[in-house]
């Protein structure tokens, strides 16, 4: 006999199919009416029908049913599998360099406060790749860093990246299955501590999760109205910080000099980089360039001009 | 002399009690960050005057642009960016607000389980292979607050605006 939740999820689609109602229903509506009709056709047990009216108001929940603490635990799990698929580069000088830069603009972001807060690492590759973890992890590749010429530039970079972390993009990648069978778990068995085959079946979840945000931020990329927020919140974060915006470009265009077609990198997941300055252009206007002292290049080539 | 002192000192205090009874009706909030550190001004600039953990149920004082300014109940008031804030409840134990979750729509479904360090740990146990020794210092690395300000000052970054 299999257990409850795993039987409860299987049946849940056929016992809603049973029903049908106006389309402003609620979900609980429904799964009230589902159990109902589920127990009145004697598809379900009053116990597993009891299960079903819990259930259904997982159905429908999207992944801002996520927790931030659960957004937390995802992202490290994802930051986790981008180490492990690269090698960090343990240059303490330019990592700190990193955060410094990074929790500054963050705080001028829109969202300076996640539940485990912003933190940087340089993967050692030449790749021309950069990553964030939902929450908050952000990883970005020494070929990346090759093509920024200036703080400005960096900047850009990890701004685009906090910006990927404030529009919760990783998470949106979630299919929603995931989505709907962990709360479903968790609706069924709420009150006790969760059992081997439950926990396991949460795993899965989670572990589908972690796959689905890692292969589209590494393979498929997101949707090109992400990249197009992602940049527009790079821009207004680098505005209010007071580094120049056009520095996004000049990384772009410093960028299309080395991409590969059919590379493992940006160009494999993000648009053209012609397509993004036409944008990033548009969203920067007439506003006036920002100067930049000897002292910011000097600190820049300092910390990350030679690795 | 005294006599002003104690007229305003009974004033002070009416205007306080017209205070608290105005926070009794602000708005509950709950902290969505693991530690929020309340200050003493709407700025990240400003000096920390205490802290909040996940899940602490704030009452709301005043807000100013992306900052509100907080406090537990009876509690230190502080400023906090309101990203730090949800005005969903958290319900942090297993089994105690468990009727509702889910059910109620001001209520954060999975509160407290779902993806935790247990789960983590599960992960671990079947992914050996992944290494978390760099998440966790990453982590680790937190900039004080004066360091960032030093950092803008010495690059000639002048702020424009946000949350500073
Ligand atoms: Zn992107």
């Amino acid at each position: 006999m299999k257990p409850l939740v795993r039987q409860i999820i299987n049946l849940l689609p056929a016992v809603l199919a049973l029903v049908i109602l106006p389309a402003c229903q609620t979900m609980d509506a429904i799964s009230e009416v589902g159990a109902a009709v589920g127990q009145g056709a004697g598809v379900l047990t009053p116990q597993q029908a009891q299960s079903v009216k819990k259930a259904g108001s997982a159905v429908g929940k999207t992944f801002d049913s996520i927790t931030p603490e659960q957004e937390y635990y995802i992202g490290r799990t994802v930051g986790a599998v981008v180490i492990n698929q690269y090698k960090p580069l343990a240059n303490e000088e330019a990592n700190h360099y990193l955060n410094v830069l990074g929790q500054t603009l963050a705080q001028f972001s829109d969202k300076p406060e996640t539940f485990g807060g912003y933190h940087f690492l340089i993967m050692e590759t030449e790749e021309i790749n950069a990553f964030s973890a939902p929450g908050g992890l952000v990883f970005i590749s020494r070929g990346m860093l090759k093509c920024c010429k200036s703080e400005d530039a960096v900047a850009a970079v990890l701004a685009h990246e906090i910006g990927h972390v404030e529009k919760q993009h990783g998470l949106q990648a979630i299919k929603k299955s995931r989505i709907t069978s962990a709360l479903t778990i968790l609706a069924v068995e709420s009150g006790k501590s969760l059992g081997g085959e439950d926990l396991a079946q949460l795993t899965e979840a989670f572990e589908g999760s972690i796959g689905d945000i890692t292969s589209t931020m590494m393979n498929s990329g997101y949707a090109r109205g992400f990249e197009r927020q992602a940049d527009q919140a790079a821009v207004t974060t680098l505005q209010r910080a007071g580094y120049d915006p056009r520095a996004l470009v000049s990384m772009l265009t410093e960028m299309k000099k080395y991409l590969k077609p059919g590379g493992r990198d940006f160009a494999k997941t993000h648009p053209a980089p012609d397509d993004r300055i036409a944008d990033v252009e548009k969203m920067i206007g007439a506003a006036a360039a920002v100067p930049a002292p000897v002292a910011r290049q000097a600190r820049f080539a300092q910390a990350v001009g030679k690795i | 002399m005294r006599q002003i002192k104690r007229w305003m000192g009974t004033v002070g205090l009416a205007a306080l009690t017209v205070v608290s009874a105005w926070a009794a009706a602000g708005k509950m909030m709950s902290v969505q960050v693991k530690d929020a550190q309340m200050r003493d001004k709407p700025s990240f600039i400003g000096k920390v005057v205490g802290s909040l953990a996940y899940g602490d149920r704030v009452e709301v004082q005043e807000s100013q642009g992306a900052w509100a300014r907080v406090s537990l109940p009876g509690g230190t008031a502080g400023w906090l960016h309101t990203s730090a804030l949800t005005s969903q409840k958290i319900a942090l134990s297993a089994g105690k607000d468990d009727a509702k979750v889910g059910a109620s729509g001001d209520e954060l479904a999975l509160a407290g389980k779902g993806f935790n360090s247990d789960i983590e740990a599960q992960f671990k146990k079947t992914h050996k292979a992944i290494d978390f020794t760099w998440v966790d210092k990453m982590e680790k690395i937190k900039i004080p607050s004066l360091e960032i300000q030093t950092f803008l000052k010495d690059g000639g970054v002048v702020p424009k605006g946000g949350a500073q």
